[in-house]
């Protein structure tokens, strides 16, 4: 690990004058925000993360959980895994983001990572944690390890030729089906982004994974109003049982009525370069017939753009099984 | 605690324990390498200890105070240093133990503020509010844990080493919402990897001190 310069703000101000010193605010950034830590410091032992200067943000009063104005819910940066998915309201208005959180990592772990951490949790691609291969994500430039290498986990939907990782969060899944919305502040103020506009897919450019800038502090992520009378589920499918990364996951939002589809959100985790929202599946679902035939004609539309590599593509398949599980199962809840 | 937590136990006159032992065996191979581990770019050499008010603070390092098992503790640190390494060898508090070093194996399980986490995963520096509990802190040979008492009751080890991060997360799950099965156990204590095995006879701990608590 580099030396670094350590500092600690009391204030978000702060924070955003010492983040605005570096040149980016993506792969090597020389300044880094720590808060649980339990990324940034495993890459600066791996020395994939070597910034100048840590920069620790857990004084700042960005822990709270609260109901907001419209009904919402206003999740702080700092709140810990933890406490998000034990909160009462998010287990009450929305499961899936307590289920995906308790899918991933250990308790340990849990009561460490952060809301705004895990947005920027970063890729498990061997190749990218290891020094001595190339990467384009860690270096760009270097070429991709995983194209033709052990790329088992690796994405099918989003690659480019540049880059296959694929993102790990559970959490991001959840909050994409739920249509989060990222309050950050930069040195410009104060800004909302969208889930769906905050990961930039690789391209030519995997190094650059977020649209932050440098500077920009996450200060809380919003849940838009439960919709009322719909179900949610996190399915996660894995080589083992707890503590592991998801081959495909699948969160949903479905709302019936009747037997008819009346509101349907799928995102899925495991199987993209980003957490991934599915409109297509969502436009085969909606208004139409909640049945098998349905839910699997929604997976057929969701996959039909994935390109495998050399061994992962059993994960089209079992990302489509994911889909149809996951809406069934919240059929049955309903 | 009848014991202050920071004075290891088995280091008697005259007694090699299995612990000084390793730790001579470590100054040995200290001095023989060159350049020293503990040397960095910008630190020196020498090892960091407690300063005591006349001391300087050496160059790289920065001051922090951190309370450890209800004392509290003056250093100067390397910033990089883990909570897990200042623990270790800062502080002379080798109970809890050095695994994985990557937050995968819970063997480095400490208590922040009554939550269990993974020390290796935090920097010392991080921590100058918290109150921190290790293993030394939740009970001492002549005054076990009731969880501690379990382990042995239960046989919930072979090798020991993760036997400390074991515990730590135990103890934490007493207050966590944990339902009441073996199965409810295993998926709380998942975070804690033991290479020998010893998972049935840990869960049968767990439950055994979770009644009696």
């Amino acid at each position: 690990m580099d030396t670094f310069q350590f500092s600690r703000p009391t204030t978000v101000d702060q924070a955003v004058q010492l983040g605005a010193a570096s040149p980016t605010a993506q792969q090597s950034a020389e300044v880094r925000f720590v808060a649980g830590g339990t990324t940034l410091i495993d890459l600066m032992k791996l020395n994939i993360e070597r910034p100048r200067q840590v920069v620790d943000i857990n004084v700042l009063p960005l822990e709270k959980i609260e109901a907001a104005p419209n009904g919402g819910l206003i999740i702080g940066a700092l709140a810990r895994n933890s406490d998000v998915a034990h909160h009462p309201t998010v287990q009450r208005d929305y499961p899936v983001l307590s289920q995906a959180i308790l899918s991933g990592a250990s308790p340990q772990l849990r009561n460490m990572a952060t809301t705004g951490g895990n947005l920027l949790q970063r890729t498990r691609c061997i190749y990218f944690r290891d020094t001595e291969h190339a990467c384009n994500k860690r270096e760009p430039g270097t070429g991709c390890s995983a194209i033709e290498g052990h790329n088992r986990m690796l994405a099918i939907l989003g690659t480019s030729k540049d880059c296959i990782a694929t993102n790990p969060s559970d959490q991001n899944v959840a909050l994409t089906a739920l249509e989060a919305t990222i309050q950050v502040q930069g040195t410009k103020g104060k800004r909302s982004i969208p889930i769906h506009e905050f990961y930039l897919l690789p391209g030519s450019t995997p190094d650059k994974e977020t649209v932050l800038e440098p500077g920009d502090v996450i200060l809380s992520v919003t849940l838009p109003p439960p919709v009322a009378g719909a179900n949610s589920h996190y399915l996660k499918l894995r080589d083992r049982a707890a503590y592991e990364f998801a081959l495909a996951s699948a969160a949903v939002v479905l709302k019936l009525s009747g037997s008819r589809i009346q509101h349907a959100r799928v995102a899925l985790g495991g199987v993209g370069t980003r957490p991934w929202r599915s409109l297509e599946a969502e436009r085969v679902l909606q208004g139409h017939t909640a049945e098998v035939a349905t839910f699997r004609r929604a997976s057929e539309e969701a996959l039909k753009d994935a390109r495998p590599a050399s061994e992962n593509g059993f994960k089209v398949e079992l990302a489509k099984r994911c889909i149809v599980r996951a809406l069934t199962m919240s059929t049955k809840t309903a | 605690m009848a014991k202050d937590p920071s004075t290891p136990p088995n280091q008697s006159v005259g007694h090699v324990s299995r612990r000084s032992f390793l730790s001579q065996l470590g100054v040995a191979s200290l001095a023989a390498t060159a350049p020293p581990l503990l040397a960095s770019t910008t630190a020196p050499a020498t090892p960091i200890v407690e300063p005591t008010a006349t001391d300087h603070q050496l160059e790289g390092t920065v001051p922090l105070s951190l309370r450890v098992n209800g004392k509290e503790h003056h250093l100067n640190v390397d910033p990089r240093t883990t909570l897990l390494d200042c623990l270790r060898e800062n502080l002379n508090m080798p109970g809890t133990k050095k695994g994985c070093d990557h937050g995968q194996c819970g063997a480095c399980t400490v208590h922040v503020n009554g939550r269990r986490v993974n020390s290796c995963l935090s920097l010392a520096v991080m921590h100058p509010m918290d109150e921190i509990t290790t293993i030394e802190g939740i009970g001492q040979p002549d005054n076990l844990h009731p969880m501690q008492a379990a382990f042995i009751e239960h046989d919930g080890y072979q090798c020991g080493y993760c036997t400390s991060g074991q515990i730590m997360s135990a103890v934490a799950l007493l207050k966590e919402p944990v339902g009441p099965t073996d199965e409810d156990v295993k998926q709380a204590m998942y975070g804690n990897i033991c290479r020998c095995g010893a998972y049935p006879n840990i869960v049968a701990a767990v439950q055994y001190a979770r009644k009696q608590a």
